[in-house]
């Protein structure tokens, strides 16, 4: 045979190193490797130094880049290592499994219900894409692409499932389970399902599961399902397990929990006819378990690869799943073969490089043909010598960064633990289970958190492979590449937070890109703790590069080429089909953050159109205080604005209009609820800073504050608006607040007065004593028998007052007013006549004339009797007074 | 044998026997045993050797290992997690001896880990040899034997930092002799500290360092723990000659739901949540309440662990504080165990205990 096959463990360090010593010693004239034929293209990029795993290649179909799916690699991979050296030594390279294109024109054919629908609005929390994710994206097919099925589960527990999108299509309703899986995927580890595969989440049951979806891109457990189910039917049960990882079989046989420790003991240490060793073991293992069918599909295609190949070279190396090579060497008939693979349709697909991370290579987040420990595995491949001590000096490091002291001391008793316990299990070097014991034990203090820590960084890593700029990819991405230079910032795996300055041109660049990121469905940044209402300039965000962003892109790339124009042809869309007034007037929030000037017209188009048609005043009241907002963000960030000022304000006049009708005959609920519109809007119009429209806010209130059918709530409520605007006087207040009290009114409509009165304002009561006082003798005056009625809705007002303002009323109640009249000294007993002493330099200080006590005395009674809101001008010397007054 | 409680080494000399003639590994030099068989003497081996702690093998591999590389060993963990037992086990497998032991309190002085003097000698003859009266730990030196801290936190921090010179020199300086005491091979020390206790003297971050740490956990699952208590009340109830009664499994499962539940504050099921007492309602506690169970039915019942009679116990275990202990003791009894249709007996002794 003119062929050596290599089988491996995939991401086995071990098996690199073999895989890269064999070549060496044989150079062959070609390279065959597992994995997409259609990225035979992008094989050259390997040798290019920008091109730093880990990193996946990405195929999606090309009319619906969510069909996509990941094969991939880390620096420790076999046909990583195999890959660059045959790249280096100008070998060519050929990936030789069953293409990607036919998996998903087989799905596609399989699923008659599907119409690839494109991206609906791509929002990524959007219902919408459910559906089309999991109808069209059967999952199978590039499941099974993985180039993992030797560690990946093609479990057929998973194959039943798999099974399941024909059960789906045809039930009907796919949807609504598999949705979740697929559009929650923003953040979490099913986002690759989402856009990508779901064979599993066309599983109802399943749907919801992250981990499928992950699993899906990752190839392995639906996607043999969906073959399963093409071959059996949908109704296949659960066939019985082909084992999802045989060297750790062989490994767990022979007593190893860790199969690459197993690979070091038995393969490494005992020089080179390993992979004959692995193949007779593998045939072995092969014989007794079943045969998953997609498995033959696809070594059904290998072997035709092989022959075609062998017909031109003599000398080839294949690089595959030590799984596969049993089969590969087995004797088959063409026609077999054939057979297999006929009628197969092939879809167009494109494929790109994209970064990848350790974390998502990890099984933790749902990648079933991950490995748990990639940065373990990293550091036995990177590091030629000594590789417990450098663990664990690498393991301080992490608890030093993190505070915690940890001494070269530490680290020699760590290392002679670890092989104090590696001797004690009769192991002949520490491994990741001793380090991270003996790491526990010494430098942890046993404490779980810290060796969370060490788990968390170290053992899996948050290494995020780069791809090299020049690389053809969608042009989306090349531009998200640009705008992230111009605005220096780089991808990270690991969160990190950051704190803009929107004053500054770099921070604004980046706040935008974020922003516009946001909306094309890329959540890199996630603001956090929004402080909308007091800064204006600062914006912080937490931001983590997740490798499934990568796929957005793509899918993102069919609204636009550049990162700005994809926000601004997704947000214009998502205008036209906004439902309410709200959902428009967040998007002109979007537009104005995210500074898509393009699409702020027709976004106010539509935000007018939607005013216009909303007879709701309800509604409009609501979107009035993001207008306002955004209208003064809109200074920070120098967004013309001017448009959506007019729009604010014929909203505002709508509302002028509509309110009047909109008072009448409330119920309790209703008034409540309109009353905190209203005094949105109040702090919104507070917010504009026009005067027209101020005035005219202020006259419908004052109009409306005279209806004699208002729910008390509201007259309570507009009665103390317009007394803080300045609109009424002191006395008309009292006249006002005497009315609902009076005898004529029902205690329950007083009450409700009341409360939209004081709501949220005990400070008031504390400071304006006539209003106090008038409340007082009200209640004073309440009949015993309406009392009872009375007290509890009292009750209710004065107990949303801060506690403090409550003993503050109290305490006025019982102390100073009583005492002002007799004219005692107060709790404070000072001195007028060395109070004075102070006088000339607080008029120094004022620049303002004091003369003495005598002058402040009488201006007492005015302010005193003024509310705060028209003492607050001058409230330093309001106090001032106040207090010397009262010590008269 | 007179001996209300047998020290480790003498209970199981017969285990340790078998051990050591079958042992064919190397041992570390001053060790009775090789570290793979004292490992065994821990964990039992499912038939002769009997299992002394019940949990994950690698926290005693660990312990083990730490033993061999001369570091100390320190426990962690909760009351009642059979720290003291595994380091009375531990000494009597390694040392063949489990008695060098300091109890750790407020009140434990310097010359309790060091040296004191006999001063009727020192009187009469001067600062000699003689005169000198030495500690468990000094005696472990001299004789290369595990010696036993128990409590270490509740030691006053000046006399925590005796230990020092000790565990990183291997000696202890006789300044009044002007000699020392080394450290024979085979010497270490395994010292005991609780969770709980943590703060009311944190180890020193240079003694701290010296030290080891496993944590022992609660055991992890309910029929681990049954076994636990069953075991161990078997054999309490052998070394304090009870008149037998027949272990009922039933009430020892009940105890350790009981203590399970109110511990984690939330039902096994995981559908109720409870508040947790005061108490740490340890697997030792659970095992004294069994015994004590045992002891009642002996003598004043008919010989067989009825409700009534662990109910009183439990009781006693749980509400340590009168007030709200007793409130979440009735809590439990009338929302949890009332509910339970099988409990009933349980429920009515209870109540009325």
């Amino acid at each position: 045979m003119p062929e050596r096959l290599y089988g491996i463990r995939h991401h086995g360090p071990g098996s690199a190193r073999a895989v890269v010593a064999e070549l060496e010693r044989q150079p062959p004239e070609v390279l065959l490797v597992e994995g997409p034929p259609e990225a035979d293209e992008l094989v050259r990029w390997v040798a290019d130094a920008g091109l730093e795993p880990p990193v996946a290649l990405l195929g999606y179909a090309a009319d619906d880049p969510r069909r996509a799916a990941f094969w991939p690699f880390a620096v420790f991979s076999p046909e990583w290592q195999a890959i660059r050296w045959a790249v280096e030594r100008g070998v060519p390279v050929r990936f030789f499994d069953l293409p990607f294109a036919y998996r998903l024109t087989g799905e596609a054919r399989r699923t008659p219900a599907v119409s690839p629908m494109p991206v609906p609005d791509g929002s990524p929390a959007s219902p919408a894409d459910a559906p089309a994710s999991s109808n069209d994206v059967p999952g199978g097919a590039p499941g099974e692409a993985a180039p993992d099925d030797a560690t990946a589960g093609d479990t057929p527990g998973d194959a039943a499932s798999g099974g399941a999108p024909g059960d789906a299509a045809s039930g009907g309703a796919p949807g609504g389970s598999g949705a979740p899986g697929g559009s929650g995927a923003p953040g979490g580890s099913g986002a690759p399902g989402g856009s990508g595969t779901p064979g599993g989440s066309g599983t109802p049951g399943e749907g919801g599961a992250a981990g499928a979806p992950g699993e899906a891109a990752s190839g392995n457990a639906p996607g043999e399902g969906g073959m399963a189910g093409e071959g059996g039917g949908a109704e296949e049960p659960a066939a019985p397990l082909r084992p999802v990882d045989p060297i750790g079989e062989l490994a767990a046989a022979a007593g190893y929990d860790d199969p690459e420790r197993w690979w070091e003991d038995v393969v490494e240490h005992r020089g080179m006819p390993a992979f004959e060793a692995i193949a007779e073991a593998m045939a072995a293992i092969r014989d007794a378990s079943p045969e998953d069918p997609d498995d033959l599909v696809r070594e059904a295609y290998m072997r035709s690869v092989l022959r075609e190949v062998r017909k031109k070279y003599d000398d080839i190396a294949v690089v595959c799943g030590a799984w596969h090579v049993p089969a590969l060497t087995r004797k088959v008939a063409v026609k077999d073969d054939t057979a297999l693979l006929k009628g197969r349709k092939k879809a167009k697909v494109d494929f790109t490089w994209v970064p990848w991370t350790y974390g998502r290579l990890a099984s933790w987040s749902g990648y079933g043909a991950g490995v748990s420990s990639p940065g373990w595995y990293h550091h036995l491949f990177a590091s030629a010598d000594e590789v417990v001590p450098r663990w664990l000096v690498d393991a301080a490091g992490v608890l030093r960064a993190e505070g915690v002291p940890t001494s070269s001391a530490h680290i020699i008793e760590a290392a002679r633990l670890a092989e104090a316990l590696a001797t004690l299990r009769g192991r002949p070097l520490a491994g990741l289970a001793e380090v991270t014991e003996a790491a526990e034990a010494v430098m942890c203090d046993g404490e779980p958190l810290r060796v969370e820590l060490i788990t968390r960084k170290l053992v899996v890593g948050e290494r995020l492979g780069g791809v090299p700029d020049d690389m053809p990819g969608v042009p989306l991405a090349k531009d998200l590449t640009a705008q992230q230079r111009a605005a220096r910032l780089k991808p990270e795996a690991l969160e990190r937070a950051l704190d803009l300055d929107l004053r500054k041109e770099t921070d604004l660049r980046r706040s935008r890109l974020l922003h516009r990121l946001r909306t094309i469905g890329v959540p890199w940044g996630e603001a956090a703790a929004t402080r909308r209402s007091t800064g204006t300039f600062r914006e912080e965000w937490r931001l983590r590069w997740q490798p499934e962003f990568a796929v957005r892109l793509v899918e993102g790339s069919m609204y636009g080429t550049t990162v700005a124009a994809a926000a601004t042809a997704k947000v214009v869309r998502a205008a036209d089909k906004a439902e309410t007034l709200a959902d428009v007037t967040a998007l002109v929030e979007t537009c104005l953050l995210a500074d898509l000037s393009d699409a702020y017209p027709q976004v106010l188009a539509s935000l007018d159109t939607r005013a216009a048609l909303d007879a709701d005043v309800n509604h409009l009241m609501a979107a009035i205080p993001a207008l306002a907002r955004t209208l003064r963000y809109g200074d920070v960030r120098r967004t013309d604005v001017a448009g959506l000022a007019e729009v604010t304000a014929s909203l505002l006049g709508r509302v002028c209009a509509g309110l009047p009708s909109a008072v009448g005959s409330l119920s309790d609920e209703a008034a409540k609820v309109l009353r905190d519109r209203v005094d949105g809007v109040h702090t919104a119009v507070g917010l504009l800073d026009d005067a027209d429209l101020r005035e005219r806010w202020m006259s419908t209130l004052a109009s409306l504050g005279g209806r004699a059918d208002l729910h008390g709530l509201l007259a309570g409520r507009l009665t103390r608006l317009l007394l803080d605007a300045g609109r009424l006087d002191g006395a008309e207040v009292r006249r006002r607040l005497r009315l609902p009290l009076t005898i004529g009114t029902p205690p329950a409509h007083a009450a409700a007065w009341v409360e939209g009165f004081l709501s949220g304002g005990g400070l008031l009561l504390v400071h304006d004593d006539a209003l106090l006082g008038l409340l007082d003798d009200w209640l004073a005056d309440i009949p015993p028998a309406a009392f009872d009625d009375v007290l509890p809705l009292l009750r209710r007002t004065f107990g949303a007052f801060e506690a403090g303002e409550r003993r503050a009323i109290g305490e006025r109640l019982a102390g100073p007013r009583a005492t002002a009249d007799d004219g005692t000294p107060g709790g404070l007993g000072f001195d007028p006549a060395r109070a004075d002493l102070v006088l000339p330099t607080l008029s120094a200080l004022l620049g303002q004339k004091i003369t003495d006590s005598g002058t402040a005395r009488g201006n007492e009674t005015a302010i005193g009797g003024s509310p705060p809101g028209h003492g607050t001008a001058n409230g330093g010397a309001a106090k001032a007074d106040g207090t010397s007054g009262e010590a008269r | 044998m007179t001996a209300l409680r047998p020290h480790a080494e003498d209970q199981y000399a017969e285990e340790l026997a078998q051990l050591a003639s079958a042992d064919d590994r190397p041992r570390p030099p001053g060790w009775r045993l090789s570290p793979q068989a004292v490992v065994t003497y821990l964990l039992g081996d499912g038939a002769k050797i009997t299992p002394k702690y019940v949990g994950p093998r690698r926290l005693m591999e660990v312990a083990v290992s730490t033993l061999v590389t001369d570091r100390a060993l320190l426990l962690l963990g909760v009351p009642g997690t059979a720290k003291t037992w595994v380091s009375e086990h531990l000494a009597a497998a390694i040392s063949g001896d489990s008695t060098l032991l300091v109890q750790g309190t407020a009140g434990t002085a310097e010359e309790a880990i060091r040296y004191g003097w006999n001063y009727a000698r020192l009187l009469a003859e001067g600062p000699t040899e003689a005169a000198m009266v030495a500690s468990p730990i000094m005696r472990a030196m001299q004789t290369g034997a595990i010696a036993r801290l128990e409590e270490l936190t509740r030691v006053p921090s000046d006399v925590q930092d005796a230990l020092i010179t000790i565990l990183s020199e291997k000696t202890l300086p006789v300044s009044e002799l002007n000699t020392e005491v080394q450290a024979q091979r085979g010497f270490n020390l395994i010292a005991t500290a609780n969770d709980r206790d943590r703060g009311v003297n944190e180890l020193s971050s240079a003694l701290r360092r010296r030290f080891n740490t496993v944590v022992l956990p609660v055991p992890a699952s309910a029929d681990d723990e049954v076994e636990i208590v069953a075991r161990r009340v078997a054999q309490l109830g052998q070394s304090l000659d009870l008149p037998e009664v027949p272990a009922a499994l039933d009430e020892i499962r009940r105890v350790v739901t009981v203590f399970r539940e109110l511990r984690s504050g939330l039902t096994e099921d995981g559908r109720t949540k409870l508040k947790s007492p005061t108490g740490t309602l340890s697997t030792a506690e659970a095992i004294s309440v069994i015994t004590n169970g045992m002891a009642l039915a002996a003598h004043f019942g008919d010989g067989r662990l009825h409700p009534a009679d662990v109910a009183a116990g439990i009781v006693g275990a749980v509400v340590k504080d009168p007030v709200s202990d007793g409130v979440v003791w009735r809590e439990y009894l009338e929302t949890v165990v009332r509910e339970r249709s099988d409990w009933r007996d349980f429920y009515r002794a209870a109540r009325d205990a």
